[in-house]
């Protein structure tokens, strides 16, 4: 009686003006676990928290590198991700092949915003079920890109999407000012800071279900090279949590971490 | 008239004998574009320490007639990449016109100015000679690109209708490749080494000696020429040059052409 006529398909407006297919797709993304990314002067990092989806399966992958200089963090179905990070490495790869150059940030993150928006259009296509945080690293410097099932792509300072990532996003916004001087190290301590804020009461980061990764602008002899995507994974993320996150028993508090901070 | 529409408006079989089809397809495949008919001669490049300097005089030859004398062989992609063509005129335009939609795509995707430097060019244009001479259809041209790479050193290479590539601090294409290329190697007695003591007077002064000799020498040679400057500060393209202070003294000593016989 009280059916919504229309959600049929991506392509029909309701009387209000609002597509609701590609409302529900950006609700899959707020069913996945996660994930953050922030841009320094000189690095962009990345975080995610895995879910695995029973205790004996493995953790679901959240981080991708699509090249050495650009990698995209996934909130939402892995599946869709996985069509958009192939595309993304694809059109990555011609580019270094025809030109010799990597792919600029802003250039591929629009194409695979035309290429969801192309669903929204369309009848008989779905909207990616997918939000993704792609860093990446150019000759303008370090980028994060926001991308959500609409199309819509927007340049971020920190962004968070996933489940419970208000908690993270409000921790970004207050910090929000430190993050331009931020060195490689303290960057990825914000990261992993945030991502621990919208962990749920009973959950902690672990070397099982954290992943990480750091793209940054590197110099070699005097030269701009970039400091390739490096993902911290399983063990080696272990370091990088003791050094920067206080584990279960300590019950530290949100003052320390701001006092840490400056 | 019968009942065949695909005979209608044809000449009647049964008056001028079946259709001769030979007219329409030839048995042999176009090979026309496999030999160059209106041509550029020499272009010649050669680094200095903070910049590039290039130049090819304004002839187009049909055969051996001085058909065109005012052709720009010397095109420039903004902001500081220059490319000089030699071999054939028409494809020399056709790559042009490559180049014209290749900057307006790159600034139309980019929020920014476009990012390709000479190098990225000339991997470009290397990719588009070699797949030409794959399709048996090459480009008939011999192509230097002179600006700077992404160290913002100078940067200039050769491209050829093999799709073959070379990079040197001199270089020449055409006959110049034997009558400059040995002077202008007198600038470089260490190779790349020597390209940082060699100033823009320097560069400039021993380009413009070389036009003369290949004026002196070359039959296919003009002495009104173009010559780029390429510095960090832009492209100082004169594209109305004439060959000063001739001398012909030497023309005394030579024998044995045309009427004279000893």
């Amino acid at each position: 009686m009280f059916r919504n006529n229309y959600d049929n398909d991506s392509v029909t407006f309701s009387p209000q003006g609002r597509i609701f297919q590609v409302e529900y797709a950006q609700e899959a993304v707020k069913q996945g676990s996660v994930v953050v990314g922030l841009v320094s002067k000189t690095h962009v990092v990345l975080t995610a928290v895995k879910r695995n989806a029973e205790e004996l399966s493995s953790y679901q992958k959240k981080i991708v590198g699509v090249d050495d200089h650009l990698g995209v963090a996934l909130a939402g179905l892995a599946s869709d991700a996985r069509v958009l990070s192939n595309f993304m490495k694809q059109q990555s790869l011609a580019s270094k092949l025809s030109y010799g150059r990597p792919i600029p940030v802003e250039r591929v993150v629009n194409m695979i915003g035309d290429r969801a928006q192309s669903s929204t259009q369309h009848y008989g296509k779905r909207p990616y079920g997918v939000g993704l945080l792609v860093g990446g690293v150019d000759d303008l410097g370090p980028h994060l890109f926001e991308f959500s099932p609409s199309g819509l792509t927007q340049e971020m300072l920190a962004c968070a999407i996933g489940a419970r990532s208000q908690m993270a996003r409000t921790y970004l916004e207050r910090h929000l000012d430190k993050f331009a001087d931020c060195s490689r190290e303290e960057l990825i301590k914000h990261g992993l800071l945030a991502l621990k804020e919208s962990l749920a009461q009973d959950k902690e980061l672990t070397v099982d279900n954290t992943s990480l990764a750091v793209i940054g602008v590197g110099s070699k002899e005097g030269k701009r090279r970039v400091e390739n995507f490096k993902m911290y994974d399983g063990q080696e993320v272990g370091p990088l949590l003791e050094a920067n996150v206080e584990t279960s028993g300590t019950g530290e508090g949100e003052g320390d971490a701001m006092e840490t901070d400056s | 008239m019968n009942h065949y529409p695909q005979a209608w408006g044809r000449p009647r079989n049964d008056v001028y004998g079946p259709y001769d089809h030979s007219y329409t397809h030839s048995a042999m495949p176009k090979t026309h574009t496999q030999s160059p008919a209106v041509t550029g001669t020499s272009v010649l490049g050669v680094k200095f320490k903070d910049g590039v300097v290039i130049a090819a005089d304004n002839l187009a030859s049909y055969g051996s007639l001085a058909r065109f004398t005012d052709v720009k062989r010397i095109r420039t992609f903004a902001p500081n990449t220059v490319i000089g063509f030699g071999g054939d005129v028409s494809d020399m335009q056709y790559l042009d016109r490559l180049l014209q939609t290749l900057e307006i795509n790159e600034n139309y995707l980019s929020s920014s100015e476009h990012s390709l430097n000479a190098r990225n060019l000339h991997t470009y244009l290397s990719k588009v000679m070699y797949k030409r001479r794959s399709d048996f259809n090459p480009l008939w041209n011999m192509m230097l690109i002179a600006g700077f790479d992404e160290d913002e050193k100078p940067f200039l290479a050769s491209a050829d209708l093999l799709g073959t590539t070379f990079s040197s601090p001199t270089l020449a294409t055409g006959f110049g490749a034997h009558l400059a290329q040995p002077l202008l190697r007198r600038l470089m007695p260490n190779d790349e080494e020597s390209v940082k003591d060699v100033t823009k007077e320097q560069a400039v002064d021993a380009v413009r000696a070389c036009m003369k000799v290949l004026f002196y020498r070359d039959a296919r040679s003009m002495d009104k020429y173009s010559i780029a400057v390429i510095t960090k500060d832009g492209v100082d393209l004169k594209e109305d040059e004439k060959l000063e202070n001739q001398s012909w003294a030497f023309a005394d000593q030579i024998r044995g052409y045309g009427t004279q016989v000893n």
